[in-house]
């Protein structure tokens, strides 16, 4: 379903091109997992993706098929349309990706606000199913909540309902989990699951951690440097690792972690 | 509401504190009263009666509270200068220095936030240099060079209002509200250009932010972007701003009344400090303090209401 061929992207105020030459396919319905060490380069290929490059300070290349669609060149305005509506993104820090001055409710609403004429209690009452398929407690009380007034793990969840309560076709999960405690981070990993499984939406996992792609993923892209350097099914992948690095980005896990794992 | 309660109450505490301060320093500095009315060739006998009339041989702290009393209910003693109670003197100027004042506030913040918008949204384009040296140009020319422009140009060469002859707010109320406009333009100038730098930067800070990215994820268009969620963002250190600015609205209308010829409080402030007639001249300062101190209340309530963070208990 979506496509990205050849990849380039140059920051101006940057020598080496953050991402130089990325070729990545994500099927129907799958969870991709995409894993590196940090400045590898995965959040500027799921921002391109996105349209959240910022065009004028940079250089770009390649071609950006969703459904056979290029997103990389198209005009803004063609882009707002797919935004949100064909693909939802779910940042690292929820805190600071949530306007601090509006309720969730509102933020949860905002996509269908944008996209879709729909009355206020039509759009409430998405909000609410969404807020309440992400498993969040009591979604009325949240609903009316201040982002501060929730916890980290409640508010990715939250996150989490505002993208998908307009059944997007891909998900952009970029390190969603890297800023939660661990047993708040699992819990989320079970949910993108059941969503995936209960829905269908693609997704497209971001995690600098192999570990935590390898219980959500099928399938995994390793990047470093820019460069994709592997790509193939997580077991294998994990099992037979082909490249140095990814071999050292699986040494680098915790034996104790690795052995709880594995199948 | 509990946090707008003990805003009030805070300030209230704060009126109290400045005009026990003005009062104690007044004591200090504007010696015997009684002195100053009868001269230096009198017997002390009529010197210690005066002043018991004048309830000047009771300790400060007894005296400080019969004036406050009197402040609130509107006895403020009598005038050395004009042998008039102080009251009477000052009220119908305390109420036109007290629409100047409005008057500009209300200008400069209904000038200032769509500028300040505007500028923002037009960051990093050609004319960007322009603008700031037009910003600049406007802080650095004092008000009462501006009114004394303005005075010339709108008052006597124009002649859209007749500096001099100041319309009774009371029966003119719209001829004065001209009059005071053109005052109001000269003291807002340098404030709108301040605080639409402020906003300017407090926009383009915000426009950084990780929520704004959200929205644009969202496929929310600029439009959207600003006015939904920055916009709001940036909103309070504005409201703070623009009543820091009550103070020096407040400071700059004395000068500027003196250049359009209004009669409120800056000229009989001048007059009255010369004089040494400094029941009148501690009458004014409290007055403007209070007002000063009232502008900041009101802004932290409204920056409450904006922002969720700042309520207490989790009311929201
Ligand atoms: N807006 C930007 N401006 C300049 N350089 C950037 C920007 N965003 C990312 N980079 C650079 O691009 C490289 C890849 O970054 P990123 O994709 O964020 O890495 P990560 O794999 O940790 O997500 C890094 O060297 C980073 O410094
Ligand atoms: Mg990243």
């Amino acid at each position: 379903m979506l496509e990205i061929r050849d990849l380039h992207v140059k920051f101006h105020s940057r020598d080496r091109e953050a991402v130089a030459g990325v070729s990545l396919t994500i099927r129907d319905g799958e969870i991709l997992g995409l894993v590196g060490e940090s400045g590898s380069g995965k959040s500027v290929t799921a921002m391109s993706v996105a349209g959240l490059l910022p065009r004028s300070r940079c250089d770009y290349s390649g071609q950006i098929l969703l459904d056979g669609r290029e997103l990389l060149h198209i005009p803004r305005s063609e882009l707002r349309k797919i935004q949100g509506r064909e693909i939802g993104v779910v940042f690292q820090e929820p805190q600071s990706a949530m306007d601090p001055l509006m309720k969730i409710g509102p933020q949860v609403e905002e996509v269908l606000d944008i996209h879709e004429k729909l009355p206020k209690e039509e759009r409430r009452r998405l909000a609410l199913e969404a807020l309440e398929a992400v498993e969040l407690p009591d979604p009325e009380a949240v609903y009316g909540k201040y982002p501060h007034q929730l916890s980290g793990g409640m508010l990715q969840r939250a996150m989490i309902a505002a993208a998908i309560v307009i059944r997007p076709r891909l998900l952009l999960l970029d390190e969603p989990t890297t800023a939660l405690d661990v047993t708040i981070q699992a819990q989320i990993l079970e949910l993108l699951k059941k969503l995936n499984a209960g829905s269908g939406v693609s997704m497209l996992f971001i995690s600098h951690n192999l570990s935590v792609v390898r219980r959500l993923c099928g399938r995994v892209a390793v990047m470093q440097r820019g460069l994709l350097v592997e790509e193939g099914e997580t077991d294998t992948v994990f099992h037979h690792p082909r490249h140095p690095y990814t071999q050292r980005l699986i040494a680098a896990i915790p034996t104790r972690e690795r052995r709880e794992e594995a199948p | 509401m509990k946090y707008a309660a003990k805003k009030i109450a805070a300030m209230l505490l704060t009126m109290v504190v400045v005009s026990l301060l003005t009062f104690t320093a007044f004591s200090l500095i504007s010696g015997d009263a009684a002195e100053i009315m009868l001269g230096t060739q009198v017997t002390p006998e009529r010197l210690a009666a005066l002043r018991s009339e004048l309830g000047l041989d009771r300790p400060l702290p007894a005296r400080y509270l019969s004036w406050l009393l009197g402040f609130f209910t509107g006895d403020l003693g009598m005038s050395l200068q004009y042998h008039q109670p102080v009251r009477e003197l000052i009220a119908p100027k305390v109420l036109v220095t007290l629409c100047l004042s409005v008057l500009c506030f209300l200008l400069i913040t209904a000038v200032s936030i769509p500028l300040g918008l505007w500028s923002a949204s037009r960051s990093g384009e050609a004319l960007d240099g322009a603008r700031t040296v037009v910003n600049q140009l406007c802080m650095a020319v004092p008000s009462f060079f501006t009114g004394i422009l303005l005075s010339w140009g709108f008052g006597i060469a124009l002649k859209w209002f007749m500096p001099g002859s100041f319309p009774d707010l009371g029966e003119d109320f719209f001829g004065a509200v001209k009059y005071l406009f053109f005052a109001a333009v000269a003291i807002a100038i340098p404030r709108v250009a301040m605080t639409v730098r402020m906003l300017r930067g407090t926009i383009l800070t915000e426009m950084q932010k990780d929520y704004v990215r959200t929205a644009i994820s969202r496929g929310a268009p600029r439009r959207r972007v600003l006015y939904r969620h920055v916009l709001k963002n940036s909103l309070a250190p504005v409201v703070t701003f623009l009543a820091q600015t009550m103070a020096e609205i407040v400071a700059a209308g004395i000068v500027v009344e003196q250049v359009f010829v209004i009669p409120g409080l800056g000229r009989i402030l001048v007059a009255s400090i010369s004089n040494r007639d400094y029941l009148v001249v501690q009458a004014i300062v409290v007055i403007l303090a209070f007002w000063v101190v009232l502008a900041n209340t009101a802004a932290d309530i409204i920056n409450q209401r904006i922002d969720p963070r700042l309520r207490l208990g989790g009311d929201a």
